[in-house]
Order: structure tokens, then sequence, then C-alpha cells
């Protein structure tokens, strides 16, 4: 998988809220399906089709050996779509935060003689 | 004040970002407009803006491209399809390296009450699985993950 290709599966698994609460709670710390599956007003297999996706997408692994076989959470991939997420809010927060910046100084009367004539006072 | 930034996700295919800003909205509109002012907000905080380039009228081509301290190079491109001053802009938007998978189509519009300019940007992918790709912070949110670098930006970032 290329690293949008890893994206694109990351964001698909995290779409559905009993993925979220499943992740959720393996942050905590691994656990068997039946363990994940006791919160949860569904049943274990359709449990199971969750963890299933969540597998495909690199977020979980599952132990290959003895009966629990616990689900681990991935810490890899998990951290690359919370970094996206990071940057894109972070883009538009500063963007704007600078952007406050110029419109208050594009209104202060001592800044206007640079660029552009004050307007009449909104409160007239 | 800094005033709380809203991000959505209606639909399939869109992402919403609203700001308001305490200032008439022909000067946000102006802000918006020219590369002057443009590059003096629009970006990646610590980035450089290494073009920006606006031909401010509908057809007319825009680029803009900001520089990572380590080097890296982040451009996008697109045409303004639809300009009506104050209120919207309407433009299209391709990545350089394509991460989009077709570009987006951007959507501005600006109201004004009480002196208060609301802006909102309305950003809509080609596909589901493109915007899955941006889908973005109800996620975030729902995990509990603290944007605490942001913290240390706005602050930064606001007027002395």
């Amino acid at each position: 998988m290329t690293p949008s290709d890893q994206l694109d599966a990351t964001f698909i698994a995290l779409a559905d809220p009993t993925r979220r609460a499943i992740l959720a709670r393996l942050m905590e710390g691994e656990a068997s399906v039946n363990e994940l599956a006791a919160p949860f007003d569904i049943s274990q297999p359709a449990v199971s089709k969750h963890i299933k996706i969540l597998e495909r997408a690199g977020l979980v692994t599952r132990s290959a050996s003895g009966t629990r076989r616990p689900v681990k959470i991935e810490a890899a991939p998990m951290k690359q779509a919370v970094d996206w997420l990071e940057k894109y809010r972070q883009f538009w927060e500063a963007s704007y935060g600078r952007l406050d910046a110029l419109l208050a100084e594009l209104q202060t009367p001592v800044n206007t003689d640079k660029s552009r004539k004050k307007k009449d006072k909104p409160n007239a | 004040m800094p005033r709380p930034l809203t991000i959505a996700t209606p639909g399939d295919r869109q992402i919403v970002v609203t700001r308001q800003f305490d200032a008439p909205r022909d000067l946000v509109f102006l802000c918006y407009s020219r590369p002057e002012l443009l590059r003096r907000w629009y970006g990646m905080p610590e980035w450089t803006t290494f073009v920006c380039d606006i031909d401010f009228r509908v057809g007319g081509k825009w680029r803009i491209g900001q520089r990572s301290p380590d080097g890296y190079e982040l451009a996008s491109q697109g045409l303004y399809t639809a300009i009506v001053p104050p209120e919207r802009i309407e433009q299209t938007e391709y990545y350089d390296d394509d991460w989009t998978r077709g570009g987006t189509t951007n959507v501005l519009t600006l109201t004004e009450q009480n002196g208060v300019t609301t802006a909102t940007m309305t950003i809509t992918y080609t596909s589901p699985e493109a915007r899955a790709a941006a889908a973005a912070s109800p996620m975030a949110e729902g995990m509990e993950i603290g944007f605490t670098r942001l913290d240390a930006v706005l602050a930064e970032e606001q007027p002395h």
C-alpha cells in the first residue's frame, strides 16, 4: 500500500462508530474478540467482521497462536491518520489566526495610509 | 479573540470549514483576492510562500506554493470559476502531487452581520474515497486527540 492508500484504508475503517469504540477499548490494552463484543448490542460475528476491516487497514493485529487470539492495536497507521488530521485543522486554524491579525491591522487607523483608506465607521 | 473554527463533513464528498472574523466582509473578501494580502495569512505555520500568483477574474489562473522549514514543497493551482464581490468565490484546486485524486471545487461564501463576517468554505471532492483521505476532525475529536501544538501556534499568532 502507498502512504495515500494506507490513509484511505485508515479513514474508511475509522468512519464507523463501532470500530472507533473497539479501537478506544484497545488503546487500554489487548483483548479477545469476546471481550471486545461484550459492551456492544451486536453479535460476536458482527464484531469479528469489524475487526477484520480494522485488520485489513493495518490498525489492529491478532496473534496467531492460542485459542484466545487477542487483538492488539497498531500504533503506526493510527499515528499517520491523526497526524494528517492535525495538519488539516492546524492549517486552517493557523491561517485564519493570521487573517485575524491582518484584518485587525487593516482596520487600525494608523496603518490605513499604507494600503487602504479606512471606510466609514460601522457604528456610525 | 480567536473564534472557534468548525469542520463538518456533510454528504459523502464535502468538507465545510466555517470561521467568523471581526471585520466587514469587503475587507475579508479583499484578503482572499489580493495576492499581497493572501500570502500574508494563507498556509501552513512556519512554511514560506514561494509562489502566490493570482489572476483574480473568472477564468483566471491561480497558483500557491509553500515550502516547509526542511525543504518540502507543497503547491496547488486552479481556476476561478465564479466571483461575486464581496460574497462569493468559486475555484478549482489541484495539488501537484494529486492527493485529492482529481482535484476539488472550493466555494467560499461570506456573510456579514453586525460587523462580523462568517466565512464558509465548502470543499467538494470528486468521490467519497477522495474525501475519505481528508475526512477529518469528528474522528479526531471522538478519540480525544489534543491539538496541543496548535495552542502554541495560535498564541504566537495573536496580535500583541
